[in-house]
């Protein structure tokens, strides 16, 4: 079964990028494929470079090196993404050691060091407890303290707020966003939330069944989408101010990975459809300089 | 914690307690030990007379607080057959099972785990799949045919070990191996399994993401994890050290406390029946209460009082 099909996405150095799309489009699947961390079962073709080096392929060994100390992940899950059985300090010690090969006291003060950094109240306290007796908001911090252990060059962060609630969700984005002004890390934002996304990096991938259908400037997105996918996400979203209005789902459902048309995968959905749609898949085209659309309708 | 411990304490002797009252009611109203050991031909006046003797003309309740009343006081009654005091009968046999057991236990954790985690580090490939074959075979044949499957190999065709009894110190490897392969093939797919939940957990996934090496994340956050569910079992075999080579015993004629249970049962000797069966309930009791103190220490969610709010 095919997962992804063919992404084309650059994320530049210190950049926010933001990557959107309904559950299962293949969002998280494409960083996990990206650091290797599929299992030996998948099968990754194409090329995923890192300053000019190509990771597909490389040895695992070469891969952990990469992963946490130039391209850190966290994911929707903070509570079991941390391991039950084991304290904060153990674990945030463990990516310390890995990647800033510190110890003993030096690595408990950096660690004390790193929860401050995200906002832990009585961080020395902190260290000794276990995931369980933190909240997820909490817990979400510390997967970023954890994150920010190795000094990444970007962050991957999937989902982060997902399974939080408003108020830490608000929260912990805007940590997102200090640390990469402070440190100067690219971020990319995986989020099914448009709205999180436009407030929270710099351009945006809508993808849709395993392709990016549009990848643009945010700004553009909200004044000038161009994809029929994205106007619809747009027009499913609710205004805060001005007339109310009703909001326009978009019509049926994202078609089965085992089960994609032969051409425009959201050709079916889509109410701009031709009968040339149905042909191939429409190639990723060019409208403007940053500004990149896969529709031959738009 | 003291108050954690004094009540799984009261819970384990009332367990005791119901095991014993259970066993009692079951053996005294099912059958007539007068008959069994007297024979069914023996003149009335002999079986009245033995029936006295051993309180067995009072009735049941009666006889059972009388039983109650002695075994508080380390007096858990003499065998009808020799006369002897049954604990002490039923005790003399505890290191002849032991021998057997406590290796086959051994045999169990250093076969069964091992090959549990290799299978589900690779999972799918020839070695699981013939690990779990092998696991399957290995507990859907009883035990007594694989000791017979045994004895015909290493006894009768090849002539290495002594099909039967214990006067020779090979007498013991048979048992041993009978006993321990069976306990290692469900250890076996037991540990599989639940490394195989472990290693889908995100936190596996996400100790990948941080750039740990593959063999730490293993090592260092699968294991431990997964040796949460493993304790049930393995406490679970704990409990079987001194009853659960009754079949094996009986197989090759160990004179363990399995064999003692057979003979005692058929001759309905009622205090040794008795005797074994405290002993056996008091030993899977103490394992559970072991198991339920390494999951506290493995598993930080279960620990009472140490936790806090958040």
């Amino acid at each position: 079964m095919r997962a992804l099909h063919g992404i084309d996405l650059e994320v530049r150095r210190g950049e926010a990028l933001g990557l959107v799309g309904e559950s299962g489009c293949g969002k998280s699947v494409t960083w996990l494929a990206a650091l290797g961390l599929l299992g030996s079962r998948a099968r990754v073709g194409g090329a995923v470079r890192l300053e000019g080096r190509d990771l597909v392929g490389t040895p695992v060994a070469e891969l952990e090196r990469v992963r946490g100390r130039h391209i850190a992940m966290i994911f929707q899950d903070p509570s079991s993404s941390l391991n039950p059985v084991h304290r904060i300090g153990r674990q945030l010690g463990e990516a310390l050691k890995l990647h800033r090969g510190l110890d003993g006291g030096a690595a408990e003060a950096e660690a004390r060091r790193l929860l401050d950094r995200v906002h832990i109240a009585d961080a020395q306290r902190r260290l000794g407890d276990y995931p369980h007796e933190l909240s997820g908001g909490m817990n979400q911090r510390v997967m970023i303290a954890m994150a920010l252990a190795g000094q990444p060059d970007l962050l991957v962060a999937d989902e982060p707020t997902t399974a939080l609630d408003a108020t830490v969700q608000a929260q912990i984005l805007e940590l997102l966003g200090e640390i990469r002004r402070d440190s100067g890390m690219a971020l990319v934002l995986i989020s099914h939330d448009l709205g999180v996304v436009a407030e929270n990096t710099d351009r945006v991938c809508v993808m849709y069944a395993g392709r990016i259908v549009e990848d643009a400037p945010i700004d553009t997105v909200f004044e000038a989408p161009a994809h029929p996918y994205t106007k619809g996400l747009l027009a499913a979203l609710p205004e805060l101010d001005g007339a109310r209005r009703v909001l326009t789902p978009i019509a049926g459902v994202v078609p089965e990975p085992w089960n994609l048309p032969k051409g425009c995968s959201f050709a079916p959905r889509c109410d701009r459809r031709v009968d040339a749609c149905e042909a191939a898949p429409p190639l990723p085209t060019l409208r403007e300089a940053d500004h990149r659309v896969a529709c031959i309708r738009a | 914690m003291l108050r954690y411990l004094a009540g799984r304490l009261l819970r384990a002797i009332l367990t005791i307690f119901l095991v014993i009252a259970f066993v009692f009611f079951v053996l005294h109203l099912s059958g007539d030990p007068a008959m069994m050991i007297l024979s069914a031909d023996a003149p009335p006046e002999a079986i009245k007379a033995f029936r006295e003797a051993w309180g067995l003309d009072r009735p049941v309740w009666e006889q059972f607080l009388a039983y109650l009343f002695h075994a508080l006081q380390g007096d858990f009654g003499n065998s009808m057959r020799d006369g002897r005091p049954a604990m002490q009968l039923v005790l003399e046999r505890v290191p002849s099972t032991l021998a057997i057991t406590v290796p086959a236990f051994a045999l169990k954790l250093l076969i069964g785990i091992p090959a549990g985690i290799y299978a589900a580090l690779h999972r799918n490939s020839l070695a699981d799949r013939l690990t779990m074959m092998i696991s399957v075979a290995g507990f859907t044949v009883p035990s007594f045919v694989l000791a017979l499957v045994l004895v015909l190999v290493f006894s009768v065709q090849l002539g290495w070990l002594p099909s039967a009894g214990s006067d020779k110190p090979t007498s013991a490897i048979l048992p041993i191996v009978t006993l321990g392969v069976a306990g290692a093939a469900i250890l076996a797919r037991f540990t599989r399994s639940a490394m195989l939940e472990v290693l889908g957990q995100p936190y596996i996934r996400a100790a990948s993401a941080k750039g740990l090496q593959w063999r730490k994340v293993v090592v260092e956050h699968a294991l431990p994890n997964a040796a949460i569910p493993t304790t049930t079992i393995v406490g679970f075999m704990v409990g079987t050290l001194i009853a659960g080579a009754v079949v094996v015993e009986s197989v090759f004629a160990w004179p363990g406390i399995g064999r003692l249970l057979v003979s005692a049962v058929s001759n309905r000797d009622l205090a040794v029946v008795q005797a074994i069966l405290l002993l056996v309930a008091t030993t899977m009791v103490t394992a559970n209460i072991i198991v339920d103190f390494v999951y506290g220490w493995l598993d930080p969610r279960l620990r009472r009082g140490g936790t806090r709010g958040r």
